[in-house]
This record gives structure tokens, C-alpha cells and sequence, in this order.
């Protein structure tokens, strides 16, 4: 197989030759830009995007660098942008991302590149930390093992099968955005340990995880499930952690009063009431917050966004609140 | 810059990250240093599990003697107690750190069968077990606060008058040398699997532990004893956990006949790991293998089981050969695993080179001998981890701090300069690499002899030679790979030559050491363990140790 590799190329240190990339389009506008330096190489059929890359440096270029180890979705080290998009350069196969002979390998914007494919872990790893991953454990004999039943370890070896790539944070829609969320690679490990039977901290954790920047700023993007190479499937995680947390009763928050707000809305007259629902999301006493809403307001108005002044229950509400009713849950 | 610490470990694998925590609880000042971030560490791909005597069933004698039955009676049996002794201790601390162990009906932990065990007595997750260990010591590493030094490169020891006292290393994201100065270094930087071609260990598995320690005086010990796995996966040599076996698979050759009934008819595929890797090799001698490869079977197992319990060798099978193992057999043969060789060290973890320890798969204490068990390893790394991260806790507080080391480290500069401002000549990392990964599966690999040995020895004094003219292109200061690959490679020779000198010596077949011109055991000769030792300007020295005997006499060994 013949494949032209497009690689997108960092060094803080030097001048490279080849092409600077275009600026990226918002929200990454201020990224560093990278040179994209173009190789031409000859594949086995199966081969790999990291067996090329493995090849370049080797036979044609020996300063490429690209971080990996296993070879084979083991150690997450060589999670990139493959044709723009969060992929495992080790079990991503050439042939499945090759677009008319060419493929095109970077660094993802949403990472602070340090040189060529290798980008900064460090931010990623401190949300990682910041969830307090570990076990408080409740108290246990040091001579035994925690007795629990095997469903509740098996729940959590789903999240246990990450490997730390970061892939999935670098195409997160609200990391884009939103420097502080937490994102799906610390909150499917918050999850790990908030549901784990031997923990102590659930309550904590709980509250602690429902904050601005946790598990309510994420959008439902999918993105982290659709590119985790481990079947993770963060957001999963993250709407198990919501359910917990209103369970737990951690529902002063603005994430779900609105998800409240939502549902009420609809249990009540079948459709959703877009007026009250920003002033229940951000608390119907925050003045402030309200007020900053405003402008936004305004500009709805003036676009014709705005939604109708007056709310209309659909036919037949009542059935909606029978369906309400059978689900069960805090609406009931 | 010098930065000082109490203890330095050197690897932020299991064994590392072990030391390093029982040091610090210990209230030693601990810092660790790592060429990939621990999370990366090859510890993460150990699939099939960890072995403790836990079970009422079970009890800690029987596991040592599978282990010294299986280690051909090489391994010292002192350490062998000591292991099996604290293994269910260590194996339900790591419970307690999180670890999210299969379970039984009664919410205890749960076990399944490996090779050369007469119990059950393999704990495990999934086929992920190292990951799941690797990932709640890194998490309780976090929560204790240990310092790591992630993505540093060590290049050299730092043994200022005969007590080792630091490490020199390369801080790959700035591109800037420092001398971390302590009064006692923990080795544990890993296995040397890359020597080999293939081999199931990670590209960073360089045997730059073992290198390092050889070059400070230290001997290394067992280097013959290099693990063949019996099934790793036709090309790229990716690792078909011994947990499908354990699980029940079957060996199967061209006729589809389960071929272990000739060789071992009592554990048939669940015999010791050497045993089971030289009846593939003569299968495939005698013509009845396709392609270099024999099959490993799971189909009988039945979809459920293998996407429950095997997941991982299932994607692996399934990516690279594009084989679905509910449907087929999967094409395997013997390939490079492990090397129950390493850094000689004692029951504490202390080399005979005064302040430096060494843990986990580049240490030798030795519990392994002439061929380590499945699922052996793992708890090596943590009963021996934690009792050198003890003992060199202990052992700092008798030991002054340092001023010196700024010419050290200033000679290191200059020896990695030099090795910067090579011209190119041709030679390239890459290619030796190849060639001496080929050279030792081919020459120095199941079965061996003479002529094959010092073949491969002269061919890696002549790698060696060529090494020296390797050049980096590479210019760049930050995170310059190509100069890592450069100084690997070094450490790659290195290892080669330990290994291969003490396959000469040893003149006889045992656990790993297979030699068709000496096809059988000799304990009268040699049940001793051989070492070697750097001696600058002259040939590496080999010197002998008595095996340690305590309850086992040596016995025939059959499966
Ligand atoms: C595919 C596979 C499966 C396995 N499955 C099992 C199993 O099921 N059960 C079992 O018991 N054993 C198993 N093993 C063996 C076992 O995984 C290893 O022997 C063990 O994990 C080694 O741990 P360690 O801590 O000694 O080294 P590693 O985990 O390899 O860690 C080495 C550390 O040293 C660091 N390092 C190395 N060189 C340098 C340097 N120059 N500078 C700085 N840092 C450096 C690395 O960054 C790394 O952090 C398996 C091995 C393989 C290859
Ligand atoms: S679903 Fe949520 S966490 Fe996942 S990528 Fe989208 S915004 Fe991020
Ligand atoms: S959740 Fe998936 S994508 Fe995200 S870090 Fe873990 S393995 Fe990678
Ligand atoms: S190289 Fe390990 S995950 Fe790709």
C-alpha cells in the first residue's frame, strides 16, 4: 500500500522546514499552529497509522516523534488526531482512514502540543487528580478482603479498561469550550470510586462532582464514547454520577434544577416551557445570574428566537403525567 | 540542577511504585523517575493474573513448591517461602488499594487455573489484571503524594567511591540532564523482552535496568533463564494470555491434535511454561505446524466466556490477524517474554553494590530460577517492591547527605554531547536493533548449543563495535527520541552479551536453558547460579553461587 502521510509537525525550539498549517477554526483560533511535512512511504496492507509512522522515523526521518510502547491499546500512549479526529495511532488501520492515497496525522488543538505528536499530558492527568481517584477505604480487617458481590466489581472494570489516552478529551465538545470541565477521562474514574461498595466518600464525591465543571457541564456530545478505543463509554459514567447525585439529593445546582426544570415542564403540559426553564436552571432567587442573562435575551428577541410568551399544555397531558407516574423517580 | 532525595526509585512500574510507597510510609523522602508516565509502564500489560496461596485449600508450601518444581530447582528457596509466605498479605493490601478483583458466590475473591500450578490460585481481573493493579497503585500514589519524575530518562548510576548514590537523567519534555542524588537507588526499571524479535514486551522494555547496574559493577544473575511464552500471537508477536489456557483452551498442531498429551499427558496445555514452549518448538521442527505457527484453540469455549473472560486477546486477535477467536483457531508459536535474570539481589532487595536495590523483572532474587510461573511475576514485583521500598527506608537513615556530584554530571553532559555530534555514518539504531533481536531469537532462543552460542556472541561484539558510530540526526533538545533509542540500544547489547555468556557457561538443560549439545539436567555440575559482572578494560567476569535448598531436594520433573 502506498500512503502519503501528512504530518503535522512542533518544534518550540526550531525551525521546521514545510508548510505552517492554517490557524484552526474556533474555538481553538489561538493553538499553536504546526508545519505539516508530507512522506511518502510504502505499507503492508494491514499495516497500521503507527506502523507508518514507526517506518518514517526509522527509515526516512529519525526526528519524528511519536510516543507509544505497546502497540497494541495497551499503554495509551499514542492517542492523536487522525484526519481530524481522537483515534489510537496502533490499532487505528491505515487502510480504514486513507483518503485518496493521503492520511493526515497531528497533535489534537485541544492539547498543548510539545513537539510533534507528543502533546501535554499534564493538564489531563491533573483532572484526573483533582477527582480524588483513589479508594477511602470504609473500615476492613487487614488480614481480609472487602466482601462484596462480583456485579459490583464488574460494573466498575468497564472504566477500569481505560488506559489514560486522553482521546477522548481531546475531541470533548465542552473541553473545547470550557477549559475547567473536568471531562469524560477524570469523570468516568470519579464514577469508578463513587460507585464502588468499598469506598467511604460517596456522599462527598457525590456533591463534589455535581459542581460548576463537573458532570453537569457536559453536553451529550457522544464524543467520548463514539472515539474511546476501550469501550469506556464516559458519558455512560457521567449520567450514572447524575442519577446518583440527584438521587443523594445534591440538586442545588444549576445542572439539575434544569434537568428538573425540563422534566417538569413536560410532566406539567407536555412540552417544554423554554421561558421558565433558564430562570429554574439558574435558581428563580439568583438575581444575578438572571440579570446576566439578559443580553442574550435581548438578542434572541431581536433575531426572533424568542420563544412564545404564552405556554400551551399539549392535548391529552394527562397521559404524559401517567407515564410520569409508572417511570417513578423525584417527579412523581 | 541536583535535586536530593532519601530514596530514589528508578522505574514507575508495579515493583517501583511499590518501593517507592513503602519507603515513603516508611518517612523516607522518596522520588521517583520514569521514561513514561507510570500509567504507561509495562506492568499495564499483564493480562492473566497474580498468584497468592489464599484459598483454605491452598497453602503457601504448595505454591512454593510449584514454584521451585516449576523454577527446574534453580531458584533459591529461602526467597521462594519468603514470597509465597506474604503473598496473600500483599495480594489483599492491592484489594484494599481498590483493585477490582473477580469474586466468588460468597463476595470473596475468586480464582482461575494457570500453568505449572497444582491449585487454582490465580487472581485476577478480567484479562486487564496489570492495568487494574498498575492503575490503583498509581491512584494511591496520588493520594499519598509521592513524587514522580515522568518522562525522565536515566542514562547513567551515580556510584561515587563504591556506594551508589544517584542517577543521572535526561528530562525528555525540556531536554535538560540533572543528577537526582540520593542515598539509596531502587532499580526497577523492567524487563529486556526487546532484545529479543519478536517479543511480547512493550518497544520500552530496553533492559536499561539491568544495563545500568552491570555498568556500575554490579552482577547480574540467571541471564540465561530467558522466557519463551508459548502462545504469542504469528507476526507481531503479541502476548494470547496464558489465561485462555487457564480457562481451557487447547494446543492444537496441522492435524488438529492436541499434541500436549505426548509431552506432558498429565497437565496437557497447563504444563510449565518452557515445557510447553519447547514441545511447540519440536512440533514445528517435525513439520507439523503451518506457516512457523501452531493453533490455540478457544472455540469449544463459546462466545460468552471469551468476550467475559478474555476480551483483550479477542480485540488483539481480531485487529491484527483479522481472526475472530469464537470462530477459529488462532496461529501461535513460542516467542521472548521474560527474563527471570536480572540484578542480583538478597531477600531485602540490596545488591552487593553498597546503596543499591533492585525490584520487580530487572532484579534476580531469585524466585523465578530457570523458568518463572504464570501470574508469578506480578507478585514479585509487589512482595519484593515493598521490601526493598522497607529496606532501603531504613537503610538511609545511617547514610549522609552529599555535596559532590557536579563533575558527574558534567562528564554524562559530555558524554551525551559526544554522542550528539557524531556524524552520520550510515549506521542507524533501527537497523541494529533488528539485527540483534533477530540474532538472539535465532540463536539464543528455546534451543541452543555451542556453536549457535558463540556464533552470537561474536556477531554482538560486533554490533557492539558497530554501535559506536551510530548517529542522531535528530538536533532537536526537546523530547529527542532519537537519542534515547541511541542510548537504548546500548543497554540492549549489554543485556545480549550477559545473556549470552552465561548461556555458554551453563553446560546443561534446565527450566529455560534448553541446549540440544547438553540435553539434560546436571545438578552434580550445575545447580548453582551463574553471574556475571562488568570489569572495566577486560572481558565481563563469571563467578557462581550455591542454589539456596531448604525443604525441596531436586527431583525429576514431569506434567
Ligand atoms: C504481555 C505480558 C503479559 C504479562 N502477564 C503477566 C501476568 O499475567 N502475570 C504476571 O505475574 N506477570 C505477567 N507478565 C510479566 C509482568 O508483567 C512483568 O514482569 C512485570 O510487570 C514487571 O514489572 P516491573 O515493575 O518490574 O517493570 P515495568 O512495569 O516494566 O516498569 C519499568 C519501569 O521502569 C521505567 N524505566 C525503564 N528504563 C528506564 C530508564 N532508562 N529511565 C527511567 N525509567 C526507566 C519505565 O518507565 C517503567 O516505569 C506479563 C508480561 C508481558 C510482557
Ligand atoms: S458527551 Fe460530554 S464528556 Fe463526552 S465528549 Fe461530549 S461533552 Fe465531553
Ligand atoms: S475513557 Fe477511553 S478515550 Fe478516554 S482516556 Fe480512557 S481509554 Fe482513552
Ligand atoms: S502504543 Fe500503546 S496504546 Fe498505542
Amino acid at each position: 500500500m502506498h500512503v502519503k502521510m501528512v504530518v503535522g509537525r512542533y518544534a518550540p525550539d526550531r525551525k521546521l522546514d514545510g508548510e505552517l498549517g492554517a490557524p484552526y477554526p474556533p474555538p481553538y483560533a489561538d493553538k499553536p499552529r504546526k508545519t505539516y511535512q508530507t512522506f511518502e512511504i510504502d505499507l503492508h496492507d494491514e499495516a497500521m497509522v503507527l506502523d507508518g509512522l514507526i517506518h518514517i522515523r526509522e527509515h526516512v526521518d529519525d526526528s519524528l516523534v511519536v510516543r507509544c510502547s505497546c502497540r497494541c491499546a495497551i499503554c495509551g500512549s499514542c492517542a492523536m488526531w487522525v484526519n481530524g479526529h481522537a483515534k489510537l495511532a496502533c490499532t487505528t488501520k491505515m487502510k480504514d482512514v486513507i483518503e485518496n492515497g493521503t492520511v493526515r496525522v497531528e497533535a489534537p488543538p485541544a492539547m498543548m502540543p510539545i513537539r510533534d505528536l507528543v502533546w501535554d499530558m499534564g493538564p489531563f492527568m491533573e483532572k484526573m487528580r483533582s477527582v480524588k481517584p483513589w479508594l477511602e477505604g470504609k473500615p476492613v480487617s487487614p488480614d481480609e478482603e472487602y466482601r462484596v458481590p462480583n456485579e459490583a466489581m464488574d460494573e466498575l472494570v468497564q472504566e477500569v479498561s481505560c488506559i489514560s489516552c486522553g482521546a477522548c478529551l481531546m475531541d470533548c465538545e465542552s473541553y473545547a469550550v470550557n477549559e475547567k470541565f473536568l471531562g469524560p477521562h477524570a469523570l468516568a474514574r470519579a464514577y469508578r470510586y463513587a460507585n464502588d461498595p468499598r469506598d467511604s466518600m460517596q456522599q462527598e464525591r457525590l456533591k463534589e462532582y455535581s459542581d460548576p465543571n463537573g458532570v453537569w457541564d457536559c453536553t451529550h456530545c457522544y464524543e467520548c464514547v463514539h472515539v474511546c478505543p476501550k469501550g469506556v463509554a464516559p458519558l455512560e459514567q457521567i449520567l450514572k454520577i447524575r442519577q446518583m447525585s440527584v438521587a443523594a439529593g445534591y440538586t442545588n445546582n444549576a445542572g439539575t434544577r434544569h434537568a428538573l426544570a425540563f422534566a417538569e415542564s413536560v410532566r406539567d403540559s407536555g412540552r417544554l416551557n423554554e421561558l421558565t426553564l433558564m430562570p429554574k436552571s439558574l435558581g428563580l432567587f439568583n438575581i444575578k445570574a438572571q440579570l446576566q442573562s439578559l443580553p442574550s435575551a435581548f438578542n434572541l428577541l431581536r433575531a426572533g428566537k424568542l420563544p412564545p410568551i404564552i405556554h400551551h399544555k399539549i392535548p391529552g397531558v394527562t397521559r404524559v403525567k401517567a407515564i410520569f407516574k409508572k417511570v417513578g423517580g423525584p417527579l412523581t | 540542577m541536583i535535586i536530593d532525595y532519601d530514596v530514589l526509585v528508578l522505574g514507575a512500574g508495579l515493583a517501583g511504585m511499590r518501593a517507592a510507597l513503602e519507603a515513603k510510609r516508611r518517612g523516607a523522602s522518596v522520588g521517583v523517575l520514569s521514561k513514561v508516565h507510570p500509567l504507561r509502564s509495562h506492568s499495564g500489560a499483564a493480562e492473566g493474573g497474580i498468584n497468592a496461596a489464599l484459598d483454605p485449600g491452598d497453602s503457601w508450601e504448595i505454591h512454593a513448591f510449584d514454584t521451585i518444581k516449576g523454577s527446574d530447582y534453580l531458584a533459591d528457596q529461602d526467597a521462594v517461602e519468603i514470597m509465597c509466605r506474604e503473598a496473600p498479605r500483599d495480594l489483599i493490601e492491592m484489594e484494599h488499594m481498590g483493585v477490582v478483583f473477580f469474586r466468588g458466590p460468597d463476595g470473596k475473591l475468586g480464582t482461575r487455573a494457570f500453568g505449572g500450578a497444582s491449585k487454582a490460585r490465580t487472581y485476577f481481573v478480567a484479562d486487564i489484571t496489570g492495568q487494574a493493579l498498575l492503575n490503583a497503585l498509581y491512584d494511591t500514589i496520588l493520594k499519598e503524594g509521592v513524587k514522580t519524575h515522568d518522562e525522565w530518562f536515566a542514562t547513567a548510576l551515580y556510584v561515587p567511591d563504591g556506594t551508589c548514590r544517584g542517577a543521572v537523567a535526561i528530562d525528555m519534555l525540556r531536554g535538560e540532564l540533572h543528577l537526582l542524588r540520593a542515598k539509596a537507588v531502587i532499580l526497577a526499571a523492567g524487563g529486556m523482552g526487546r532484545v529479543y524479535e519478536p517479543s511480547t514486551n512493550a518497544l520500552i522494555c530496553t533492559g536499561d535496568g539491568h544495563a545500568l547496574a552491570y555498568r556500575a559493577g554490579a552482577p547480574l544473575m540467571d541471564m540465561e533463564m530467558v522466557q519463551y511464552h508459548p502462545t504469542t500471537l504469528k507476526g507481531t508477536g503479541f502476548l494470547m494470555t496464558e489465561g485462555a489456557r487457564g480457562e481451557g483452551a487447547y494446543l492444537t498442531n496441522k492435524d488438529g491434535e492436541r499434541f500436549m498429551q505426548r509431552y506432558a499427558p498429565k497437565m496437557m496445555e497447563l504444563a510449565s511454561r518452557d515445557v510447553v514452549s519447547r514441545s511447540e518448538t519440536i512440533e514445528l521442527a517435525e513439520g507439523r505446524g503451518v506457516d512457523g505457527c501452531v493453533y490455540l484453540d478457544l472455540r469449544h469455549l463459546g462466545a460468552e466466556l471469551i468476550h467475559k473472560k478474555l476480551p483483550q486477546i479477542h480485540e488483539i486477535a481480531l485487529n491484527f490477524l483479522g481472526l475472530d477467536m469464537v470462530e477459529v483457531p488462532i496461529p501461535i508459536r513460542p516467542g521472548m517474554h521474560y527474563i527471570m535474570g536480572g540484578v542480583k539481589t538478597d531477600s531485602d532487595g540490596a545488591t552487593p553494590l553498597a546503596g543499591l536495590y533492585a525490584a520487580g523483572e530487572c532484579a534476580c532474587v531469585s524466585v523465578h530460577g530457570g523458568n518463572r510461573l504464570g501470574a508469578n511475576s506480578l507478585l514479585d514485583t509487589l512482595v519484593f517492591g515493598r521490601r526493598a521500598g522497607a529496606h532501603s527506608a531504613d537503610y538511609v537513615k545511617s547514610v549522609k547527605p552529599l555535596e559532590s556530584g557536579e563533575e558527574f554530571l558534567k562528564s554524562e553532559q559530555q558524554r551525551i554531547q559526544a554522542l550528539l555530534d557524531r556524524p552520520y555514518k550510515g549506521e542507524t539504531h533501527a537497523r541494529l536493533r533488528l539485527e540483534l533481536g533477530t540474532l538472539m531469537d535465532d540463536k539464543v532462543g528455546v534451543y541452543r548449543d555451542e556453536a549457535g552460542l558463540q556464533d552470537a556472541l561474536a556477531k554482538v561484539r560486533a554490533i557492539q563495535a558497530r554501535a559506536q558510530s551510530v548517529s542522531v540526526q535528530d538536533k532537536g533538545r526537546i523530547y529527542n527520541q532519537a537519542l534515547l533509542f541511541a542510548l537504548e540500544l546500548d543497554y540492549m547489547i549489554d543485556c545480549a552479551e550477559a545473556t549470552i555468556m552465561s548461556a555458554i557457561e551453563r553446560k546443561e538443560s534446565r527450566g529455560a536453558q534448553a541446549r540440544s549439545d547438553y540435553p539434560k539436567r546436571d545438578d552434580a555440575n550445575w545447580l548453582k547460579h551463574i553471574l556475571v559482572t562488568q570489569t572495566p578494560g577486560a572481558d565481563p567476569k563469571i563467578s557462581y553461587q550455591p542454589v539456596t535448598i531448604t525443604k525441596w531436594q531436586p527431583m525429576e520433573r514431569t506434567y
